[in-house]
């Protein structure tokens, strides 16, 4: 019965569901995961990397981080075909507001109208939407660090941690338990390794799985940084993630 | 003819008009209020063809009205100020509005501002301003007396001297002049100068 409403996005089932946008959802469930915690003096995001082969030959280093302006950076997880469209439609909006008024695009505003473009597929017909979720990451002068989820309905919240992709409802009970207040950001890397550790299906993080990235401020400017491979594996070792690697001989 | 000027002083800016409304060598009113108050921290005082002057400043108010409800915060008087001369800008290259504007805005974190915009979208961060025939004398008026840091009762007797200098140099002055303020408190009304008023009717 409920074939009948599944394939049009736009249209209610009899329970009022948009059976579309769920598959969307459910399509994220089976993506490579992302964290992302909000501390005092900045904002973490970490990810897992699914696709991983020695053959594999990318231009960036990363694969689920993007920065979308000087001030925001987000992490994906979904069909990263889709992904790149709405990257690439975010970072147009933060220019053309910095074009506008000369400003940084306040964080919450770039969410919203990557929303409203997410939204606009659940309503106009012929389409189907967009399967990725975004964990958004930010500084404006208004509220500070920001910590944004987003899914492909075109909801948005605002969050303290949030988790996105496989297992993301293990991830987000682990976090809403170890979550403090008053974390500082170290202490958020450390959490969302931990979490991240705990939730993936490999049994050992390792550099290669990973990315970490950072949105925090020094001297007063706000700065986005991708952790190398090097600090990273460093950073696992530290925090007992993983064994350190062997001496070569 | 037309006087628009304005200056920055300690936790506040004035900006100062003219309110005569002419055509040709016509004088239609002379309480016209020229200086748009743009949300409660800005204000914009225009000069230029009356009609145009209405058109765009009201646009521009509207449109600094719907950021702030869309987006729960106000524009700073420094991205009102771009967003205007961007929209100036974009005219001049299609049907040009011949406006001249002195914006001037409180920001929490930056304090007082002016900025000046003239009709060809150029657009400067400025401590005193002026545009029309008025300015030939507010201009070496300022230059002269303004300093740093003025008190507000320093720059209103500033203020004054520009008008009585325009007042009785120039020979198609305004007979009257409306002087705005926007500090911590708000954008407001300061003074009127008024040398004359409506012209008496004949029946009485």
């Amino acid at each position: 019965m409920s074939r009948r409403y599944d394939s049009r996005t736009t249209i209610f089932s009899p329970e009022g569901r948009l059976y579309q946008v769920e598959y969307a959802m459910e399509a994220i469930g089976n993506a490579g995961s992302a964290i992302g915690i909000l501390s005092k003096d900045g904002v973490v995001l970490v990810g897992e990397k699914k696709v991983t082969s020695k053959l594999l030959q990318t231009s960036t280093s990363t694969e689920k981080m993007y920065k979308i302006d000087d001030h925001v950076a987000c992490a994906v997880a979904g069909i990263m075909s889709d992904a790149n469209i709405l990257i690439n439609t975010a970072r147009v909006q933060a220019q053309r507001y910095t074009y506008a008024y000369q400003e940084p695009m306040p964080v919450e505003q770039l969410v919203q109208s990557l929303c409203d473009t997410k939204q606009g597929y659940t309503q106009f017909g012929g389409l189907r939407p967009f399967g990725v979720s975004f964990l958004f990451a930010g500084w404006d002068k208004n509220y500070g660090f920001q910590l944004y989820m987003s899914d492909p309905s075109g909801n948005y919240g605002g969050w303290k941690a949030a988790a996105i992709g496989a297992n993301n409802q293990a991830a987000q009970s682990m976090l809403k338990q170890d979550y403090k207040d008053d974390i500082t950001r170290e202490e958020a890397v450390q959490l969302a390794l931990k979490v991240l550790s705990k939730t993936m299906d490999s049994t050992s993080l390792t550099s290669e799985k990973l990315e970490l990235a950072e949105v925090f401020s020094v001297d007063g400017k706000v700065k986005y940084q991708v952790y190398s491979p090097e600090a990273l594996n460093k950073l696992l070792v530290k925090s007992g993630l993983t064994q350190p690697a062997p001496e070569a001989s | 003819m037309e006087c628009v000027f304005g200056l920055v002083g300690k936790g506040f800016a004035l900006v100062v008009s003219d309110t005569s409304a002419v055509h040709s060598i016509l004088v239609h009113k002379s309480d016209e209020d020229k200086i748009m108050k743009l949300d409660d921290y800005k204000l914009m005082g225009a000069s230029g063809e009356a009609g145009d002057r209405v058109q765009f400043t009201e646009y521009i108010q509207k449109n600094v009205a719907l950021y702030q409800y869309r987006n729960g915060i106000p524009l700073t008087t420094a991205a009102a100020a771009n967003f205007t001369r961007g929209e100036l800008a974009t005219a001049l290259r299609k049907n040009p509005y011949t406006v001249n504007i002195l914006l001037a805005g409180y920001d929490k974190e930056t304090g007082p501002s002016l900025y000046y915009i003239d009709y060809i979208a150029s657009l400067h961060k400025v401590d005193k301003a002026a545009f029309g025939y008025g300015s030939y004398f507010s201009l070496a008026m300022m230059d002269r007396h303004y300093h740093r840091d003025m008190t507000l009762e320093e720059a209103v007797e500033l203020v004054d001297k520009c008008i009585i200098e325009i007042r009785s140099r120039l020979v198609v002055a305004p007979p009257n002049f409306v002087i705005k303020i926007v500090d911590e408190g708000g954008a407001r009304e300061l003074h009127r100068r008024y040398s004359i008023g409506d012209a008496p009717l004949a029946a009485e």
